[in-house]
């Protein structure tokens, strides 16, 4: 009897082994758009940062806690006038065309992201003068001034290095078959139809890649996605609807990691873009006073996202270590917002408000032009497709828009470019030479805790004024199926494959 | 028969003159810039100027126009703004999907439509009218996306009969392949089919009534044999309309079936590059949808001469 | 073609094949049991249309926080939608746009193809080739850049929806009244009546556009239900009404993310477009049949 279990179990054992040793494990990943070129200098879009979190190392990354680590840099220094960061590179890292990653490469990809003509990494690296190869596996990079946020930069798309034997001979065409020095290399691409990688056997942490083949198909439908990963078509999709998330969990073949993301939601109203507005909502700030106080975040959250996500008032969500605990979430008080609007001599206060034409954007509209209703706010809600908006607000021809920003490791990008007075992504028009002056400090200052102080004093002095009020953060949400082990949520939203497995159905 | 199919073929030259600029005009006078889009999150200025230098943006849309008529000359369709693939690569990979789709759907919708059109028109005013209606109207309004939402929670999901979604190419295997475009092609194959009936049902209803018809039943000829010999033929006029409309429409009309059932066709190829205002690719395709349509159309004109001699000859 | 068909056609020639009088018709149609259930139907839905803010027992706009999703009961007979808001209100509403959607824009297809058809189908030769080479390009182009191009040029309301589906479903009209004139030109008694020296203009109201007529009314109606649908589909694209105005597309078009947890939201904006393409489906059948100059 006990000879007879012990030869199933040996019998057992050896049949996992063998078919694990002759079938390729693939992981299908469902991603809620395609993504647009796959070249690390050229790139832009978030799903695009999930395809190259298996493709192309960077020179830091994060962990689950959003804290920099090294990835193919072992450690960094930074001289005491903060001009010059010495970065030390990891030793015998292969691209995935078989040349080596070292100080040379790191300096080839740097400079490409900072010139290749059309680069969207070329502001991150605007303060980067230049970079130089101390030796094999040290590179020295120079500012034009300190710039704490360079380091989270290179832990994202600017930080990747491609194989300068590759983007060479490739020239455009880089994007169409990137080679970088990731656990994973391109196989093939067909438009709006699937990415493939496969695993890249000389990867330098080899044995933490467990899987042969990655797919990742754009399913932008989100029933359609959730109705792929139940059938077992997908093992792990992306931001599935927070409104099905119940449904998901009464799956038992589904688990579902989740973790807030660095990003925010509010609203963008136009006070001065491009020239100053005198309707009441622009003009007055009690006005727009009224107007928070008149939006119930809870009721948002609740109705439209079935309380899944997490409100807020910063442009950092409340579990942040750059929160300001001290500026609490305002509450709804209609009694407050209609004094105000006494207060500033007007009865009730005509806009017009674009929403993007996605059904969670229209809702959000809809429950805010509810609530600001009851309070005096006529909203007309004007749904308009993506290119159309970014082409009115680009122009400033709207008057409120509730719009996010996907988030940065640095509070530096989520906070700067918006509130400055030339910032590149200041759609309000809004401008205040002491923000400016502290939010630049911020940007050089030493330490973190120098720097909390800066952010915080900016806060203080751009919140109340109200062109950007901020409603809630999303959470990141990756449903998958019980048999993808050890997979871990990243605040940055992208899905890092080392460590997972995948368990044979 | 063969100087009318020329001469129709000739026509195909003006048509897709207007067409091509019909799309520069519509595309370049929309809102919405693709510098902004192809910039990202980021919006720098200068990424921006980039793009509107590299492609062009700036110049007169006349010149612009002119520049592409000369790339096409050369059999050059451009790339894509967007990933930077050629134009060409991207149609040719979604061909095949596109006309496998639309000659499924149209095979379902014909194997529907034909038998329960005639029917009805025969039996007309019987229950197997009614209900024939009833079935064809309820496939035309039921919505596509909800059909085929619902086909797959119920076929995939529930009975886990078939994949819920994708595309495997033909050459990876009939079967494989077939289990991908057996739903999407029965959703859109039942839209058509209604309309395809309705069709039907009421020019037979038409024809059953010529002199011609009832000369051939007075003569003695089987019931049968009239419905198919004289009357279906001429019924099938409207019919061959409806049939070249609807299938030049499913060249690029597609749109909701390939996004929830994720097939990688002309329809999402072309609603993606408009929402990005891929100006390349969109005018490419417009371009060959046009070209199959026009060749469709065609085909449907030189059925009404075989279907109806008397028409070719005027 | 049989020999003995061609006296009986030739006697007819001249006065059979013609519209009727409006009387006859009529009388005809309402012997009809079914075209007089689906008149009766579309009357009540344009009733609906009409009544409903006396028929809603809620305002359509105003969502209740408190009952988001929730399954029809005594306080929502209908159930509520993805932030509160009565279906049954939004569903009577929501009549005024498809309704408006449906027949304005088939009215634009019908009035502008119809013609064109005809004058296409009758004269052929280089008007013809210019209206069939205009269809053509109209028709190979893909409808969603006809429509977001039209919101762009005139901006986005109701109006513009119904016109961006008019423009875009008349070269349907255009090639069937032209593909039916062809046939019905070559029959027996429009030659005869030309041979008669009869005019064009009154062969063409007498004789072809009578006898063209029923594809025309059967493709008209289902259209209707294509435009219902077509609405909800610009909607969507901030083409057509906005929100939170109330459309049966726009509602089912919502609904589709919710068909598990709240199938109430799609079932009953779905199952009017379902009734109202029957009923115009319905009554079109009866209308043609009546109609029609060769039925006695």
């Amino acid at each position: 009897m006990v000879t007879s279990v012990r030869r199933t179990s040996v019998v057992a054992v050896a049949a996992v082994l063998l078919s694990a040793a002759l079938a390729q494990t693939t992981l299908r990943i469902g991603l809620a758009e395609d993504p647009d070129v796959l070249d690390p200098a050229l790139a832009r879009t978030y799903v695009g940062r999930i395809v190259f979190a298996s493709l192309c190392d960077k020179l830091f990354d994060i962990d689950t806690s959003a804290a920099i680590v090294p990835q193919l840099a072992t450690g960094y220094t930074v001289s005491d006038d903060g001009l010059t960061i010495t970065i030390d590179i990891r030793q015998g890292v292969l691209f995935h065309d078989g040349t080596p990653m070292d100080a040379e490469a790191v300096k080839y990809s740097l400079d490409r992201a900072k010139n290749l003509p059309g680069s969207n990494r070329a502001s991150e690296l605007e303060q980067l003068e230049s970079v130089t190869v101390v030796d094999e596996d040290t590179v020295e990079l120079h500012l034009s001034t300190p710039f704490a946020p360079l380091i989270a930069q290179l832990a994202d798309r600017a930080g990747m290095i491609v194989s300068p034997t590759a983007a060479e001979a490739a020239g455009e065409g880089f994007g169409n078959a990137p080679v970088c020095a990731g656990p994973f290399r391109f196989v093939e691409r067909v438009a709006q139809d699937r990415i493939v990688l496969e695993r890249f056997a000389d990867y330098y942490a080899a044995d933490q890649v467990a899987i042969d083949r990655v797919v990742f198909l754009p399913i932008p439908d989100s029933s359609v996605r959730l109705a792929n990963l139940q059938s077992g078509d997908l093992d792990l999709i992306e931001r599935p609807a927070p409104t099905d998330l119940p449904t998901m969990r009464s799956d038992p073949n589904i688990v579902i990691p989740s973790v807030p993301s660095l990003g925010y939601q509010g609203i963008t109203i136009n006070i001065a873009n491009p020239e100053p507005r005198t309707d009441p909502l622009s003009a007055d700030v009690r006005v727009r006073e009224a107007f928070e106080l008149a939006i119930d975040r809870n009721t948002i959250n609740d109705v439209v996202f079935g309380g899944e996500f997490v409100v807020g008032n910063q442009p950092v969500p409340p579990s942040s270590p750059w929160y300001v605990p001290e500026v609490a979430i305002p509450t709804r008080d209609v009694e407050r917002a209609r004094a105000l609007l006494d207060e500033a001599g007007v009865d009730r206060v005509q806009f017009e408000m674009m929403v993007a034409n996605n059904p969670e954007a229209i809702r959000v509209g809809e429950v805010i032009q509810a609530l600001a209703g009851e309070v005096g706010f006529d909203i007309t809600l004007r749904a308009t497709e993506f290119a159309t908006a970014l082409d009115l607000q680009e122009q400033g021809q709207y008057a409120a828009f509730p719009v996010g920003w996907s988030g940065r490791i640095d509070p530096d990008g989520n906070i700067h470019q918006f509130h400055t007075c030339e910032g590149a992504l200041n759609e309000s028009g809004y401008c205040d030479e002491e923000v400016d002056r502290l939010l630049n400090e911020a940007r050089a200052a030493p330490t973190t805790e120098a720097r909390y102080d800066l952010y915080r004093q900016a806060l203080e002095r751009y919140l109340p004024d109200r062109h950007i009020i901020y409603l809630y953060h999303t959470v990141l949400f990756f449903p998958h199926r019980t048999n993808v082990e050890g997979f871990q949520a990243y605040p940055d939203g992208l899905i890092r494959l080392q460590g997972v497995t995948l368990a044979q159905r | 028969m063969l100087p009318f199919v020329g001469r129709r073929a000739l026509t195909a030259i003006p048509t897709l003159f207007i067409v091509t600029l019909m799309v520069f005009a519509i595309q370049r006078s929309l809102p919405g810039d693709p510098a902004l889009i192809l910039a990202g999150e980021q919006q720098d200025p200068e990424v921006i100027a980039f793009i509107r230098e590299r492609y062009r943006l700036d110049d007169p849309v006349p010149v612009q126009y002119l520049a592409w008529l000369g790339q096409l000359a050369r059999g050059d369709l451009g790339r894509s703004l967007r990933t930077n693939e050629r134009v060409l690569d991207l149609i040719g990979s979604k061909l095949p999907v596109t006309i496998e789709l639309a000659v499924l759907s149209m095979l379902v919708a014909l194997v529907i439509a034909l038998p329960i059109g005639v029917l009805a028109a025969v039996r007309r005013g019987t229950a197997v009218d009614y209900g024939g209606t009833v079935l064809a109207l309820t496939g035309l309004s039921v919505p596509n996306f909800w059909l085929g939402i619902m086909l797959i929670l119920l076929v995939s999901v529930r009975l886990g009969w078939l994949p819920a979604s994708g595309y495997v190419p033909l050459s990876e295997g009939v079967w494989e392949n077939l289990r991908r475009m057996i739903m999407p092609a029965f959703v859109l194959g039942t839209g058509l089919a209604a309309v395809l009936m309705r069709q039907l049902r009421s020019s037979m209803l038409g024809v059953l009534r010529q002199d011609y018809v009832r000369t051939a039943r007075a003569k003695g000829l089987r019931g049968a044999a009239v419905n198919v010999r004289h009357a279906a033929r001429n019924a099938l006029i409207p019919v061959v309309t409806i049939l070249g409309l609807q299938l030049g429409a499913l060249l690029s009309g597609a749109v909701l079936t390939e996004q929830v059932f994720t097939i990688p066709g002309f329809g999402k190829l072309v609603v993606d590059a408009v929402f990005n205002r891929d100006y390349a690719v969109v005018q490419g395709v417009v371009l060959v949808t046009a070209t199959g349509y026009i060749l469709i159309n065609l085909l449907v004109d030189v059925a009404y001469a075989v279907l109806d001699p008397r028409i070719g000859a005027r | 073609m049989s020999v003995g068909a061609i006296p009986a056609a030739a006697a007819g020639a001249s006065d059979a094949p013609a519209l009727r009088p409006v009387g006859r018709p009529l009388r005809r149609l309402l012997r009809r049991p079914p075209a007089v259930v689906g008149a009766l139907v579309v009357l009540a839905f344009v009733a609906v249309a009409a009544l409903a803010p006396w028929l809603a027992p809620y305002d359509p706009a105003k969502p209740d926080f408190l009952a988001v999703r929730q399954a029809p009961s005594a306080a929502y007979p209908l159930g509520t939608d993805e932030i509160g808001r009565d279906v049954l209100s939004r569903t009577l509403f929501g009549a005024r746009a498809s309704l408006i959607a449906g027949v304005i824009s088939v009215a634009i297809a019908v009035g502008v193809g119809v013609p064109l058809g005809l004058l296409s189908g009758y004269y052929r030769g280089a008007l013809d080739e210019l209206i069939m080479r205009v269809t053509d390009a109209v028709l190979s182009f893909p409808f969603l850049i006809l429509a977001i191009a039209l919101a762009a040029a005139l901006g986005p309301s109701l109006t513009n929806a119904m016109i961006a589906i008019g423009i875009a479903t008349t070269p349907t009209f255009v090639r069937l009244t032209r593909a039916q004139v062809l046939a019905v030109g070559a029959e027996d008694y429009v030659q005869a009546a030309r041979a008669l020296g009869a005019s064009d203009a009154r062969i063409i109201a007498r004789h072809v556009f009578p006898n063209s007529f029923a594809p025309l009314l059967v493709q008209a109606t289902l259209t209707i239900a294509q435009a219902v649908i077509a609405e909800s589909a610009l909607s969507f694209l901030g083409l057509g009404v906005q929100p939170p105005t109330p459309s049966w597309g726009g509602m089912l078009n919502t609904a589709k993310n919710f068909l598990v947890q709240a199938p109430w939201m799609a079932v009953f904006p779905g199952l009017s477009i379902f009734l109202t393409v029957l009923a115009f489906n319905l009554f079109g059948d009866g209308l043609r049949d009546a109609l029609d100059p060769r039925d006695e």
